[in-house]
C-alpha cells in the first residue's frame, strides 16, 4: 500500500507545481488545492497505514487490544483540511476580485508591483 | 498556576471578537482596540518578568501533560518577542486612530488586526510543532484580509503573490511536519528534540531540516525566497505595512531560531553552514535591491530582507555571542523598522506620495519630523550611539571570533550600503527643495492638526525606545544574553516541558 501512496503523493505534488507555474490565476488556485491535498496524503502515509483497526478501547479495559491505527495523524489531517478549505475559499474570492479589478487572468500581466 | 502564559493569545482574540460584535460602531471598535493593545502589552510584560524569575514558564492546555497535549512554553526568546508584539500593537493602534479610513474600519480593520496579533503571539508561545502551523495559518488569514483592505489594483497584484507564496510555504511546512511525525511519532517540540537526539537516520533528518528551512525561509523572506515581500508589503494601508514589517517576517526568524537551536542541532556543519551562506546572500541581495528603488516603502521593504540576513547570521554562527547578537538584532529591528514605515505614512499624509522624486522640502517646514526620521534611519544603518550600532557590533564581533571573515565582511559592506539608502531617502525626501509639480499645501500650512499629532505619538515613543536601547543598552543586552544562554542549552527547555521524564 505504501509504495502506491508514495507514487500518488509524488504525482499530486508534481501536478500542483505544474499548475502553479501556469499563467492563469485559476490554475494557480487549482495548484494550491492539489498542494494541500498532497501534503495531507503525505502525513497520512508517512505516519504509517494500519488496516481495519480503529483506535477504540474495549469496554472495561484501560488500553486498546492489539495493534490499532494511530488517531493523531487523522486529527492533524482533519485540522489541515479545515484550514486549507478556509484559506482556499479566501483565495477563490481573491482571484475573482483581482480579475474584476485588473481585467486579466494572466499572471504575466500582474507585474506592476514587481521590481 | 501559570495560566498567564496564555493571556497574550487570549487578550487579542477576545478584543478581536468584541470588535466584531461592535461592528457598526467605529468609536467602540477604536476604544476596544486601544484597550486590547495596552492589555496585551501589560500581560506580555508580566510574562517577561515571570520568565526572568523562573527561566521557563510552561502551561499544559486542558491539563494534558506533555507530550500528549498541546503545551504553551515561554522561554526568554518567546517572552521578548511577545513584549515586542505588545509594543507594536500599541504603536499601531494609536497610529490607526488617525490613519485608518472609515471604509477600512467598516470592513473589519480592527478585528483582523487583533486576530493577526493573536496569531503572532500564539506562534511565539506554542511548544507544539503542529500548533505552530495552526497559529501561522491564523496569522496568515488575518494578514490576507488586512493586505487587500481597500481593494486597489496594486493591492490585488501584491496579494496574489503574497497569498500564493505563503500558502506554498505552509504546504512545505505541513509536509515537513508529516515526515517528522513519521520519523519520531510526536509533535511536542521538546519531545521531538529528545527523539531526534536518539535517532540515527541522519539523512532523512537533514532533509526534514532543510524542508523546515525552506518553509520558514519563505516566511522570513530569506534569500532566494524573498521576492513576494517587496512585491506586496508596500501595497497595503500604511499602518498594516508597518505591522507586517515589524512582526510577520520576524515570526519566520523566530521559528528558525526555535527549530535550529532546539530540534535540528545534531549536524550544524551542514544546516548552520547552509544558514550562514543564505544569511550572507540575504543581506547582500536585499540591500542591492533597495539601492535600485525610488519609492519610500519599497526601499524599506528591501531593507527588511537585508536585515533578516543579520538575524540569520546570528543563528548560523551558532556561538553564544552570535545568538545574543541575533536576539538583540531582532529587538532593535522590530522597533526601528515599524517606526520607519510609520514615518513614511506621515510624509504621505503631508505630500500625498511615496515617490522620492516627488517628495522634498520636509526638513524646511517640519524639522522635528526630520529628526524623528534620522533616529531610526541612522540606527538601521548602525551608527553609534543608536541601537543598531550595538546590534551590528555584537553580530560582527561574533563573526570575527568564529572566523567567518567573508560573511562578516559582507555584513560590514551591507551596513555601509544601508547608510547609502538612508542618506538617499534623507536627501530626496527631507533635504532637497520641494519639486514644483508636487502639491505642498498641507506641508506649508505649518500648523500641526490634531489627526497629524496622533500620528506623531507612536513615532516619538518608538524613537525613544531606539534611543533608550542605544544609550542604556545594558539591561537589553542582559535579556538577550539570558535568552541566548537558554537557546544554547536546549536541555533546560526539554526538562521544563517534559518535567524530567524521558
Amino acid at each position: 500500500m505504501e509504495p502506491i501512496m508514495a507514487i500518488v503523493v509524488g504525482l499530486l505534488y508534481a501536478a500542483a507545481v505544474y499548475m502553479m507555474l501556469r499563467r492563469s490565476i485559476v490554475k494557480l488556485v487549482i495548484g494550491l488545492m492539489l498542494l494541500s491535498n498532497a501534503a495531507n496524503l503525505l502525513i497520512f502515509t508517512s505516519a504509517g497505514i494500519t488496516r481495519g483497526a480503529p483506535p477504540l478501547i474495549p469496554e472495561g479495559m484501560l488500553s486498546p487490544d492489539g495493534v490499532v491505527a494511530d488517531p493523531l495523524p487523522q486529527a492533524l489531517i482533519l485540522t489541515a483540511i479545515v484550514i486549507a478549505f478556509g484559506v482556499l475559499a479566501f483565495a477563490v474570492v481573491l482571484i475573482h476580485r483581482a480579475y474584476n479589478i485588473i481585467h486579466t487572468d494572466n499572471l504575466d500581466h500582474m507585474k506592476d508591483t514587481d521590481t | 498556576m501559570s495560566s498567564f502564559v496564555a493571556l497574550p493569545i487570549v487578550i487579542p482574540l477576545i478584543t478581536g471578537t468584541l470588535c466584531l460584535m461592535t461592528w457598526r460602531s467605529n468609536i467602540m471598535q477604536r476604544i476596544l482596540s486601544m484597550t486590547g493593545a495596552v492589555a496585551l502589552l501589560i500581560s506580555s510584560i508580566i510574562l517577561l518578568m515571570a520568565v526572568r524569575a523562573e527561566g521557563h514558564v510552561v502551561i499544559y492546555m486542558g491539563n494534558w501533560v506533555a507530550p500528549y497535549g498541546i503545551t504553551l512554553v515561554a522561554d526568554m526568546l518567546s517572552a521578548i518577542m511577545v513584549v515586542l508584539t505588545g509594543m507594536m500593537a500599541v504603536a499601531v493602534a494609536i497610529y490607526s486612530l488617525s490613519s485608518a479610513s472609515e471604509a477600512h474600519e467598516r470592513f473589519g480593520y480592527y478585528p483582523l488586526m487583533h486576530l493577526l496579533l493573536a496569531g503572532v503571539a500564539g506562534s511565539f508561545l506554542t511548544g507544539d510543532i503542529f500548533n505552530l502551523y495552526v497559529w501561522f495559518e491564523v496569522m496568515l488569514i488575518a494578514s490576507f484580509g488586512l493586505l487587500v483592505l481597500g481593494g486597489e489594483r496594486a493591492q490585488m497584484e501584491g496579494a496574489v503573490k503574497y497569498v500564493t507564496l505563503n500558502l506554498l510555504s505552509s504546504a512545505i511546512f505541513l509536509s515537513a511536519i508529516g515526515l517528522l511525525y513519521g520519523l519520531v511519532g510526536t509533535l511536542n517540540m521538546a519531545d521531538i528534540a529528545v527523539k531526534l537526539g536518539e535517532a540515527e537516520n541522519t539523512g532523512l533528518i537533514d532533509v526534514i531540516a532543510v524542508m523546515f528551512l525552506v518553509a520558514f525561509g519563505i516566511k522570513a523572506a530569506a534569500f532566494p525566497l524573498f521576492f513576494w515581500l517587496p512585491a506586496s508589503y508596500h501595497t497595503g494601508p500604511v499602518a498594516v505595512s508597518a505591522l507586517f514589517a515589524g512582526l510577520l517576517t520576524k515570526v519566520g526568524v523566530y521559528a528558525l531560531f526555535r527549530v535550529f537551536t532546539l530540534m535540528f542541532n545534531q549536524n550544524p556543519d551542514f544546516t548552520h553552514e547552509l544558514l550562514l551562506w543564505l544569511a550572507a546572500f540575504t543581506m547582500l541581495t536585499g540591500v542591492l535591491g533597495a539601492a535600485a528603488q525610488f519609492e519610500f516603502r519599497r526601499i524599506l521593504s528591501f531593507h527588511i530582507v537585508s536585515q533578516i540576513g543579520y538575524m540569520m547570521l546570528g543563528l548560523a554562527l551558532y556561538t553564544p555571542l552570535a545568538i545574543v547578537g541575533g536576539v538583540f538584532y531582532i529587538m532593535h529591528h522590530i522597533i526601528v523598522k515599524t517606526n520607519l514605515f510609520l514615518i513614511s505614512g506621515i510624509t504621505h499624509r503631508l505630500l500625498g506620495t511615496y515617490d522620492l522624486k516627488k517628495l522634498g522640502g520636509i526638513y524646511k517646514s517640519r524639522p522635528v519630523l526630520s529628526i524623528l526620521f534620522l533616529i531610526p534611519a541612522l540606527s538601521l544603518a548602525g551608527l553609534p550611539p543608536l541601537s543598531g550600532f550595538f546590534a551590528k557590533f555584537i553580530v560582527i564581533r561574533a563573526g570575527i571570533e568564529a572566523g567567518a571573515y567573508v560573511v562578516t565582511g559582507v555584513a560590514l559592506l551591507v551596513g555601509l550600503l544601508t547608510l547609502y539608502s538612508m542618506i538617499k531617502i534623507w536627501a530626496e525626501a527631507f533635504w532637497k527643495p520641494l519639486p514644483a509639480k508636487t502639491d505642498g499645501t498641507v506641508l506649508s500650512e505649518g500648523k500641526t492638526s490634531m489627526p497629524l499629532a496622533i500620528l506623531y505619538i507612536p513615532v516619538i515613543l518608538l524613537a525613544a525606545c531606539t534611543l533608550f536601547i542605544g544609550l542604556n543598552g545594558q539591561p537589553i543586552y542582559e535579556l538577550a544574553e539570558f535568552s541566548a544562554a537558554q537557546l544554547m542549552n536546549p536541555q533546560a527547555y526539554i526538562e521544563a516541558v517534559l518535567g524530567g521524564r524521558p
